[in-house]
């Protein structure tokens, strides 16, 4: 497998050094600027219909055809509204919070691999990478709730910190897992691990307890870190108007939806990367259309996901604050911790059949047991009597 | 704006409250209602209602206009259930006056408001849901089912909201064999719609931990800060005026009153669920006996109606509690001398204070959610 510089230097070959190397750099970014924000676009209209759907209605369909230009014409409307600052804000910080969003979502695709060889950036820390960035978008939404001046955009960064902050634990410890049965903290390696044995499909971490768990706990705090429903309560809207962005309006609103959306598909991006074997699928070793179809592959998972984070923002109504908190500091983490243990288990059992089925006995039970744990005392079956 | 929080002094961490003024415009406070929150970190240790917003003089104009003509402005109290509002008003001219109704309005009636019920307490459902951020859809649901009987309501009035229909001594208009196929249609439809509403709901963890032991109105409360509707009987108070005073033909239809043990959110939603399921037995009781007959008291001259002298009060059960007039006639006769509404909305509401103390702030939205209430009838 090579990686992009190798493939663009060997076309080059005979030509200056640098003219690869400048290509090798602006090609992923292009990729990511261009690519990833239409996928932002039309992933706010994916979700519109789907809600739509969800909900007995349509969703846009006036402008263009099954309203595809629906996107268009929303940038276009928030670019040509009125940039309001209130007047006590802090103007300086006001403006560069939305600004700081979307750098970290953006930063986030750089170790998203797409198909075989074919990431932005072979970081060999990839994962670490991905934590230390994603972390810094909490800065954006306290900055913004701070400098706006309005209780309610105070409460919702407060509430921001709080729960990106809880909810980073159990997600690290989720990849940890990961890390272990890969031996590597390259996206790509963590990829290629998930072929190990010669498995094709059954060799994805999903498909192994650890994994299984591993892939829940993460794609929960991917949901937690990236403030969608159920775990929307930074910018709830019932109860705080819009959070840290309520005295957000036009384009620098529209900065924050995009860092928001792109850190929810980047990390959707990630937990394909960790979880559902990337870009692995069938075919992916065809000579000269392989590359592609493991694109498609990676992308239709990605909107897999996407699409499973929309399905639960339709259906599920939002936690409160210290419930979130309790959710992931009693249940999510020592389920974590679990899983680590349970992944070295799963390494030093030789027979994997054996393996498989021990790990998943274990992790059930401690399932069940913290479901019951939590559930006591908080939810009762009542019965209901009538007059007579 | 934001308090100066004081300077950190050695060994521990003080903090002061912040006032948080929910409202006017708000997304979930139903209309323009204020709360003037006091806030200690996301826990409320003070909330004042404020009410006045959408005052319209409703009493005042009442008394300047004949009996007649209040009927209209009704529909604008509670504009969910403008039916039971038209039947309160109704219901009081008609005992001043000694009006006797004939059977085919009466159930007529009965069919309406229990419609107005299940309309009023889906909806009320869905709309707590959004509060809890639901993000519609719960309350589409319910909507799609209101659709069907405010379709109902407009072939039977002209209006779908406002529907103007009852005049004193019946209805204003005869309910048709059509119009009666189509309640018996929505009727025979509607448990279906509720058990996929409750299948979506009932058994959800995150409602379930939501609600439960949230926003907890005693029974001694309840019956003291004279709480009515499906609020006092979630409360654990046996009062339902269709019961107590058999009001209109309420005595001859087999139904029963359930009762909540906690009175916290959940008893109060789930009563509603259970009090929809008793309407719809109501509902197919009153459609099956529905007798002929005038739809209107013949003797009954709307033209240049007067009352004698004197004073009542008629109530009865709105979807939303004890909805009363009392109603006072002097010399002439052609309006009211006084005439009182007592809006259940209203004195509901004086209870959510003690409702929300200790719990956060994102348990306000849900308790003022269960407490359904419609601004038009708080402020009147």
């Amino acid at each position: 497998m090579e990686t992009i510089y190798q493939l663009i230097a060997g076309w080059f070959a005979g030509k200056p050094e640098w003219l690869p190397l400048a290509i090798a750099i602006a090609v992923p970014i292009l990729f990511i600027v261009g690519v990833y924000p239409a996928i932002f676009a039309y992933t706010t209209l994916v979700e519109r219909k789907a809600l739509g759907r969800v909900q007995n209605r349509y969703g846009p369909n006036r402008v263009g055809r099954w309203g595809i230009l629906q996107p268009l014409a929303d940038g276009l409307k928030l670019l040509t509204k009125e940039d309001i600052v209130p007047r006590d804000a802090d103007k300086f910080t006001h403006f560069l919070a939305p600004v700081i969003a979307v750098i970290p979502s953006v930063l986030l695709f750089a170790i998203v691999p797409i198909a075989p060889g074919l990431v932005p950036v072979n970081l060999n820390i990839g994962i670490l990478f991905a934590f230390a960035i994603s972390t810094a978008s909490v800065l954006a939404l306290f900055m913004g709730g701070w400098a706006s001046r309005n209780k309610f955009s105070l409460l919702g960064a407060m509430r921001a910190v709080a729960q990106v902050v809880s909810y980073e634990v159990p997600m690290v410890l989720a990849a940890v897992a990961v890390v272990m049965a890969a031996g590597s903290l390259s996206t790509l390696d963590i990829v290629k691990a998930q072929t190990r044995g010669g498995l094709e499909i059954a060799g994805w971490f999903v498909f192994q307890p650890w994994g299984f768990v591993g892939f829940v706990l993460f794609a929960i705090g991917a949901m937690a870190e990236s403030a969608r429903t159920p775990f929307d309560i930074p910018e709830a809207e019932s109860e705080i108007i819009a959070g840290y962005h309520t005295e957000y309006s036009g384009f620098k609103f529209a900065l924050f939806q995009l860092g928001e959306y792109l850190a929810a598909i980047a990390m959707a991006g990630i937990t394909v990367t960790m979880f559902l074997g990337g870009y692995l699928g069938p075919g992916i070793h065809i000579p000269y259309i392989g590359g592609f179809i493991a694109a498609f592959w990676f992308f239709l998972k990605l909107g897999c996901m996407i699409l499973l984070n929309i399905w639960i923002r339709g259906t599920w109504p939002r936690v409160r604050v210290d419930q979130l908190m309790g959710f992931a500091w009693k249940v999510l983490l020592p389920m974590s911790i679990l899983n680590i243990a349970v992944v070295g288990l799963w390494h030093f059992m030789g027979n994997k059949v054996l393996a498989w089925g021990v790990t998943a006995a274990i992790l059930g039970l401690a399932f069940v047991i913290l479901a019951k744990i939590s559930a006591a005392g908080n939810i009762e079956k009542r019965t209901y009597r009538y007059a007579n | 704006m934001i308090q100066q929080i004081s300077p950190i002094p050695t060994g521990m961490i003080e903090t002061q409250t912040i006032e948080v003024s929910i409202g006017p415009q708000h997304p979930s406070t139903h209309g323009v209602f204020r709360m003037d929150a006091v806030l200690d970190g996301e826990t409320v240790v003070g909330l004042k209602p404020v009410m006045g917003y959408l005052h319209r003089n409703h009493e005042q104009l009442a008394e300047r206009m004949t009996w007649l003509a209040s009927i209209p402005y009704t529909d604008r109290l509670d504009y969910f259930n403008s039916m039971t509002n038209n039947w309160a008003l109704c219901l009081s001219v008609e005992k001043l006056a000694g009006i006797k109704v004939p059977e085919r309005a009466e159930y007529i009636r009965v069919i309406v408001s229990e419609l107005t019920r299940i309309l009023n307490h889906s909806c009320v459902i869905g709309f707590m849901l959004q509060d809890l951020g639901a993000w519609g859809t719960p309350l589409l649901y319910a909507f799609r089912e209101r659709e069907k009987i405010l379709d109902l309501f407009e072939s039977l009035s002209g209006a779908r909201m406002m529907c103007n229909y009852m005049r004193f001594g019946g209805v204003r208009v005869d309910m048709t064999d059509a119009m009666v196929a189509q309640a018996k249609d929505i009727v025979a439809k509607f448990p279906r719609f509720l058990d996929e509403f409750e299948q979506l709901l009932s058994n959800n963890e995150v409602l379930l931990a939501r609600c439960q032991k949230v926003g907890i109105l005693p029974k001694e409360l309840a019956i003291n800060a004279s709480i009515s509707g499906p609020m006092a009987r979630a409360s654990g108070v046996d009062y339902d005026i269709r019961k107590v005073d058999k009001y209109g033909v309420y005595g001859r239809f087999d139904f029963r009153v359930p009762l909540g043990e906690v009175g916290d959110v959940y008893d109060r939603y789930y009563i509603r669920v259970l009090e929809m399921r008793e309407s719809i037995k109501i509902l197919n009781q009153a459609l099956r006996d529905l007798p002929a007959g005038a739809f209107v008291a013949p003797e009954v001259k709307l033209r240049n109606f007067k009352i004698p002298p004197g004073d009542g009060y008629g109530r009865v059960e709105a979807p939303k509690g004890e909805l009363g007039f009392y109603l006072v006639s002097d010399e002439g006769g052609k309006m009211p001398y006084r005439y009182h509404c007592r809006p259940p909305s209203f004195i509901n509401l004086t209870t959510l204070e003690d409702m929300c103390l200790g719990h956060k702030v994102a348990d306000v939205v849900i308790i003022l959610g269960s407490v359904d209430i419609v601004l038009g009838e708080v402020d009147r």
